[in-house]
């Protein structure tokens, strides 16, 4: 099959080659660090900004609105306005504070966010790490954020905030389950962790598609856990405005709540990517098995923009969720966890295993 | 058995009523120009205002500046909040016989809460709602309002 999608290894390597021919091996180190650290502190803090302006018009389109209108055309100017804001604001730390962790808790997350960033395929060749073991890291690396929410509430010194990230904690610990269990249902399909070989292996056709109803579940519920996990829609209950003032980030102000802040709208990018990666096949084309002009009409397209349309559509779904649903009480969310999720994707399981023992799969 | 049956049918039935609200808020959405908020200032010039709206309370004036008000004062009186003070005079009709008339009918629009009770009241109709809503001032002395006309006098035939 034609395959004439740009390769990014191509403009890397050129880089790499030139910096090399110039200087010595550890100064290229350093400076391809440099740039690969410039290059994805400003896709967050752009895409950031960016996801948090099309929030605020997605809802207020689902509501009836018109959203942010005044700060340049269709307000597209608001979020940066805001940005300048809060680098403006005071840091107020709260006096019994435990100032040492309640300084570190924004860092731990907004690594967390960048870690996690690492691994994902944004084009042919446009991926930081490419570990065996991608997809394990990804599950590791993104449960070690709610450490970071833990820390906040703790230290804050406020009821509200350490009754938040109680409830973050008790939410995330559970839906770790689920997207653990629904990534390796696709696991078992794709027959391997590392998240090139996933995107590879759906050259062909996308695993939602290949592994039909087995994969369909298990989409359903990594978006159901994987909004849960962001502590977004209607899974908010640990920053319930109504409740409790916002929960573990109360007591934040100025850059530090934009840590946060960001750090929510970057796990809202790095679940709908993984759900794009391992479901609808990362940056590969829409491919269906015979049409072979389609496919090639489809390959004109580049990988980065089959990327992002992706991305942006399951992120759209994401919050039309969170202005759609009513938010979840505690009882319920573990309710949804460890009575319906968890039965449901252990039994989707042996199912896959079922279709790809037998080669039921497309 | 019956209890798994039981299981997956309210697993699907959850699934429908979440679907049902995801249908609603997409109809919101795919229909932005039935979107209720509007640009104000921009709009001013195609506003429409409900007819019962309550701006502001107005006296209307016919062509001859004529009103309808006798100074009967059961406007003031209905007020909860003293928004309305009534000065009244009496006048000499042309049979020679003395009658009350209105002076001045004050009214605080900065006191008022527009609750409609002084038009419930008027039982010559001659105070109404009107539609203006644009009473930013600089001043607040400004917000005291003499509702008949200078000069102004009462139509013929109206009698309390």
């Amino acid at each position: 099959m034609a395959f004439n999608i740009y390769d990014f290894t191509t403009l890397t390597k050129s880089i790499h080659e030139g910096l090399t021919a110039s200087y010595s091996a550890t100064t290229t180190l350093i400076i391809e660090w440099t740039i690969v650290g410039v290059a994805y502190l400003l896709f967050v803090a752009l895409f950031g900004l960016f996801l948090v302006y099309a929030e605020r018009k997605v809802c207020a389109a689902f509501q009836q609105r018109m959203g942010p209108m005044r700060v340049g055309p269709w307000g597209l100017l608001q979020t940066i306005a805001d940005f300048i804001k809060l680098l403006m604001k005071e840091l107020i730390t709260p006096k019994e504070a435990d100032k040492f962790l309640y300084n570190l808790a924004p860092f731990i997350v907004i690594i967390v966010s960048f870690l996690v960033i690492s691994v994902i395929p944004f084009a042919p060749g446009l991926q930081t790490f490419d570990f065996d073991i991608g997809i394990f890291f990804v599950t590791a690396v993104s449960s070690v954020g709610v450490i970071g929410i833990l820390l906040a509430g703790w230290s804050s010194n406020n009821k509200y905030s350490l009754i938040g990230a109680m409830r973050s904690g008790a939410q995330i610990v559970s839906y770790e389950l689920s997207v653990g269990l629904s990534l390796i249902t696709i696991i078992i399909l794709a027959g391997t962790m590392q998240i090139s070989g996933l995107v590879e292996g759906q050259r062909e056709m996308w695993f939602i598609f290949k592994g039909h109803i087995p994969a369909l579940i298990a989409f359903v519920v990594f978006i159901i856990a994987g909004t849960a996990e962001t502590n977004r829609g209607p899974f908010d209950l640990a920053e319930a405005e109504s409740e409790l003032t916002a929960g573990f980030h109360t007591e934040y102000s100025g850059i530090k709540f934009a840590f946060f802040f960001l750090a929510e709208y970057i796990n809202l990018f790095i679940v709908a990517a993984m759900a794009t990666t391992v479901f609808l096949g990362g940056w590969m084309p829409l491919h269906f098995g015979n049409f072979e002009s389609f496919n090639q009409i489809m390959d004109l397209i580049p990988g980065l923009f089959w990327f992002f349309f992706k991305v942006l559509g399951v992120i759209f779904l994401m919050m039309w969720f969170k202005w759609t649903f009513p938010r979840l009480r505690v009882d319920q969310i573990l309710n949804l966890e460890w009575k319906y999720l968890l039965p449901i994707n252990l039994f989707n399981i042996l199912l896959m295993a079922a279709v790809v023992l037998f080669g039921l799969h497309f | 058995m019956k209890s798994v049956i039981a299981y997956i049918t309210e697993i699907l039935k959850g699934i429908w009523t979440l679907l049902t609200g995801m249908r609603v808020t997409a109809k919101y959405f795919f229909t932005p120009w039935k979107h209720i908020t509007q640009q104000y200032p921009e709009n001013r010039q195609t506003l429409k205002i409900a007819e019962r709206f309550r701006g502001e309370v107005i006296m209307p004036h016919d062509e001859n500046n004529e009103h309808k008000c006798t100074g009967c004062g059961i406007c003031e009186i209905n007020c909860p909040n003293g928004s309305i003070e009534i000065i009244s005079k009496s006048v000499m009709t042309e049979e020679g016989k003395k009658r009350r008339a209105i002076d001045q009918h004050i009214y605080h629009l900065g006191m008022c809460t527009f609750c409609n009770l002084c038009i419930k009241a008027c039982p010559t109709g001659a105070i109404v709602m009107g539609q203006k809503f644009e009473h930013a001032v600089w001043d607040r002395t400004s917000l005291t309002k003499v509702l008949n006309q200078p000069g102004s006098k009462i139509m013929e035939g109206v009698k309390d």
